[in-house]
């Protein structure tokens, strides 16, 4: 049985259409669509400007080996933030957004988050509501529908890709390589704040809606370059409110903390790569977050085994990166499959407000008056304890997570054990590394039915008992 | 830089006289003063204390922002704590974790409080004291200490009572490395989270207290009285510390004008601005700008603006300006409205450019990306700055 629900789909470039004529579209196969989009009708000779960031240990670099480096008082405006919001400034006065963003009012609910509602009228303004199948995380890339090479050039502020010298370059206005598709930073027609955009990692590629270890990684070197606690990226999966199935993240600039950084957290383990991964206290929805790492790979590499766990077993959920890329929200969720057995309330029905990241992260987008002014932080927690994952279903699922992320760790060797005491240590050869552990966990033995099932592995072994003590832990003090 | 050092050594000595320094030098405490309204929000004044328990030296301190002692486990939620408590001007306590000059991380109560002008109820100063905690009760964040305490054997046992019980006590022993696996990859048993005790904490308040009764007094002498707490409501016009703070990380030349004051004056003016024109900021900002403009402006560039201005437009001119020496250039002027989080127009901004000048950045924004980038940057603060309850009233 395919679960779905209606709901009116964000317009997000002018070159969206309805369902419908998109098909009729397709089906026409008209060439030369008589326009700037990105796909081979018009790509060729197209110019963009091109952001090349500097691939470097973020974390490192900031405080040196030996203590600070001499750096500027307060850094000015990063040079990425500039350039998102000068490029997104210009699409404004050049009227390519539907309505202003900045017109809307907005405000922060008095209450001990501080959730901020919305009141955003024209955001879904005159569009029909269309089918969603919200079952399958999963699904593969339909070229007919809505995606991002349909997008109109002038949409496109900029191409984002790694830097070739180890240095940040700008090209004004650079060739768009198509044999090695860009990745790049397109504008949110219909915005929920300022400076909100698409980040498209290579978007000729037409990748479906799923996150992988590359493009989790482009996202967090975003939010590093942008060097903004204010500027955050979310990622929204299918079954959580995703729109468009083609690869994209999102980002705009709030300068308030959103209620969810506020929620206090408990810290469960430390990986072997140093990311610290913790759970949320005191909220409504349910999730985990990650910080730390020895560096911004590894923590993009532990959260992206977590999100790919989710994927394969077809769990919904939303990734908000915050705090310039040093603090990660998981969140899974599960709002769409009780809307489709029609287990939501028709009075959260009416407010038509999507759960998606943002909504989760405590940004309320209302679009009736009457909603946004009753809006009141019971309400907000009201909706979004209907959209957390119960507490045995968020346990069951941290447990594949936490066996993901031990696999994960183990096969990346790397860093050291702290059980050789040394910090940077390259990565030993295998033997040396089993051996010392083997000593360090002779319990634990693999097919014992009264322990976990535990492999030989040194790192999946440390994480996997340092999580059960967690779990026996928390039991113990209720 | 030295403009800037200049810059704060004046701003202080204006309003507490030079001679406040001896007399906060005379405190035993470890304490930093910041200026909000200085780009940047550095540190001002620096304690003999807090020198000695940082191991910096005051050159190397002075017109540097706070966060320079922050570190990898400088715990992120408690920097948002403190982010957001300057942001609302509100006085707050947070165990911190903070690196010294050598590296070496350490706990400490952070207490922060605020100084007020007594006569514009504006937030002049933040002053920090870090009182190092150095009580035994530290507490690993799951909950669990494996240290001296019984808590840790008695989990172990139930454990490996209900799991295998030919385990021996060698590997408990090497359980307990395993579970040690949390300490930071410097090697230093550092613990995650650390509490203040009620004596340290009493230490930080007399501190603050001790401090700003000093700063109090010697504003007396000056004539630009202070104090701890907000005698009078900001008045009209009113930029708060936190806008100023956004503001301040702008580097372009602009200007906010207030079209709602009569003569819609301009209520701020960027650093960059007055090192354009000349002038100082006390002679210009609650002035209208047309001082900038002169003899040989074009009367219908200005009646340009001034319609702009009036349909809510933004519009980009280039018109001929004046600098407080008489000398003139032309500026590339782009106005744009900029709304609150009403969704009403708050200020207009203006962002000049010398014509000219170097046309690009060293890494290639144009002219105009710069300005637009700067209008983005404004809009961004002044709608968020607003969104919430503002400044608190205490």
């Amino acid at each position: 049985m395919m679960l779905r629900i209606k709901r009116v789909p964000t317009v997000v470039s002018n070159y969206q259409k309805e369902e419908t004529e998109e098909a009729a579209a397709a089906a026409r196969r008209v060439s030369g669509c008589g326009r700037n989009c990105l796909n081979k009708c018009c790509i060729q000779g197209a110019k963009l400007p091109l952001y090349a960031f500097k691939r470097v240990n973020k974390f490192k670099t900031e405080m040196g080996v030996h203590g600070h480096e001499v750096r500027e008082p307060e850094p000015p405006v990063a040079f990425l933030d500039s350039l998102v919001l000068g490029e997104w400034e210009d699409r404004v006065q050049r009227g390519l957004f539907r309505y202003d963003v900045t017109a809307c009012e907005t405000r922060v609910i008095p209450g001990q988050y501080g959730f901020i509602a919305q009141l955003n009228e024209g955001r879904h303004l005159k569009k029909r509501p269309t089918e969603f199948r919200v079952d399958k995380v999963l699904q593969p890339f339909d070229g007919n529908k809505f995606n991002f090479t349909k997008v109109g050039q002038e949409e496109v502020l900029f191409q984002f890709e790694a830097s070739e010298d180890g240095e940040v370059q700008f090209h004004p206005s650079a060739p768009i390589d198509v044999e090695n598709s860009p990745s790049v930073v397109a504008i949110n027609v219909s915005p929920i704040e300022y400076g909100h955009v698409l980040l498209i990692p290579r978007v000729l590629e037409c990748l479906p809606q799923r996150i992988d270890r590359d493009s989790f990684l482009l996202a967090l070197y975003m939010a590093a370059e942008a060097g903004n606690p204010y500027f955050r990226l979310g990622y929204n999966s299918l079954g959580a409110f995703a729109t468009i199935n083609h690869l994209h993240f999102q980002a705009y600039y709030m300068a308030l903390p959103f209620p969810i950084e506020k929620a206090p957290t408990k810290k469960i383990i430390s990986t072997g790569s140093g990311v610290k991964i913790s759970e949320l206290l005191n909220y409504p929805v349910r999730g985990l977050v990650f910080e730390g790492g020895n560096s911004l790979e590894d923590l993009s590499n532990t959260v992206s085994d977590a999100c790919i766990c989710l994927q394969e077993n077809n769990i919904p959920y939303n990734v908000l990166i915050a705090d310039c890329g040093k603090r990660i929200f998981l969140l899974p969720q599960c709002y769409a499959e009780k809307q489709a057995l029609g287990e939501v309330s028709s009075e959260l029905l009416d407010t038509q407000v999507n759960p998606a990241v943002w909504e989760i992260s405590g940004h309320m987008v209302l679009k009736r008056k009457k909603d946004y002014e009753e809006a009141s932080e019971e309400n907000a927690w009201r909706l979004l304890a209907e959209v957390s994952l119960s507490e045995e279903r968020y346990q069951e699922v941290n447990a594949l997570i936490f066996e993901a992320i031990a696999r994960g760790d183990d096969a990346n060797g790397g860093v050291a054990e702290s059980v050789i005491g040394e910090a940077d240590a390259k990565p030993k050869s295998g033997g040396e590394v089993d051996a010392i552990n083997k000593n360090s966990c002779p319990a634990m033995v693999s097919g014992t039915p009264e322990c976990l099932v535990l492999h030989s592995g040194s790192r999946y072994c440390g994480l996997m008992i340092r999580y059960c003590f967690y779990k026996l832990a928390s039991a113990m003090t209720y | 830089m030295d403009s800037q050092l200049g810059l704060i050594e004046q701003s202080f000595n204006n309003r507490y006289t030079l001679w406040v320094h001896e007399a906060l030098d005379e405190l035993p405490d470890s304490f930093t003063i910041t200026d909000p309204s200085i780009s940047g929000h550095p540190i001002v004044f620096a304690s003999r204390g807090f020198l000695k328990m940082s191991g910096f030296s005051r050159a190397e301190i002075i017109g540097r922002n706070g966060r320079m002692f922050q570190g990898p486990r400088t715990n992120r939620r408690t920097i948002m704590e403190i982010r957001e408590a300057i942001r609302e001007e509100r006085p707050i306590e947070v165990n911190l974790l903070n690196y010294k000059k050598d590296g070496t991380p350490f706990w400490m109560l952070f207490k922060m409080s605020l100084v007020f002008g007594k006569e514009d109820g504006r937030a002049t100063h933040f002053v920090a004291v870090q009182v190092p905690i150095v009580s035994r009760k530290h507490m690993r964040n799951s909950g669990m200490s494996y240290s001296e305490d019984g808590g840790g054997s008695r989990l172990r046992e139930i454990v490996f009572g209900s799991c295998r019980r030919e385990v021996c006590s060698d590997s408990l022993l090497d359980l307990d490395r395993v579970l040690a696996l949390d300490s930071d990859d410097t090697g230093l048993e550092i613990e995650d989270s650390c509490e203040a005790s009620d004596l340290e904490k009493r230490k930080a308040a007399t501190a603050i207290d001790n401090i700003l009764s000093v700063l109090t007094h010697y504003s007396q002498l000056t004539g630009r009285l202070v104090c701890g707490k907000r005698c009078s409501l900001p008045g009209m016009g009113f930029i708060s510390s936190s806008l100023y703070i956004s503001l301040g990380r702008i580097k372009q030349s602009f200007v906010l004008i207030d079209p709602h004051l009569p003569d819609m004056p301009m209520v701020y003016a960027s650093d960059a601005f007055l090192k354009l024109t000349g002038y100082d900021r006390n002679e210009v900002v609650g002035q209208n700008c047309r001082f900038l403009n002169g003899v040989d402006t074009d009367t219908t560039v200005l009646y340009q603006i001034k319609e702009s201005i009036q349909t809510e437009q933004a519009c980009t001119v280039r018109i001929l300006n004046y600098r407080k020496d008489k000398s003139s250039f032309w500026n590339l002027l782009h106005i744009s409205p900029i709304r609150n989080a009403s969704g009403k127009i708050a200020y207009f901004a203006a962002v000049h450019t010398e014509e000219g000048c170097r046309n690009q950045d060293r890494h290639g924004l144009s002219l105009e990306m710069r300005q637009l980038s700067a209008i983005g940057a404004i809009k961004v603060a002044v709608r968020s700055l607003s969104m919430g309850a503002g400044p608190s009233k205490s």
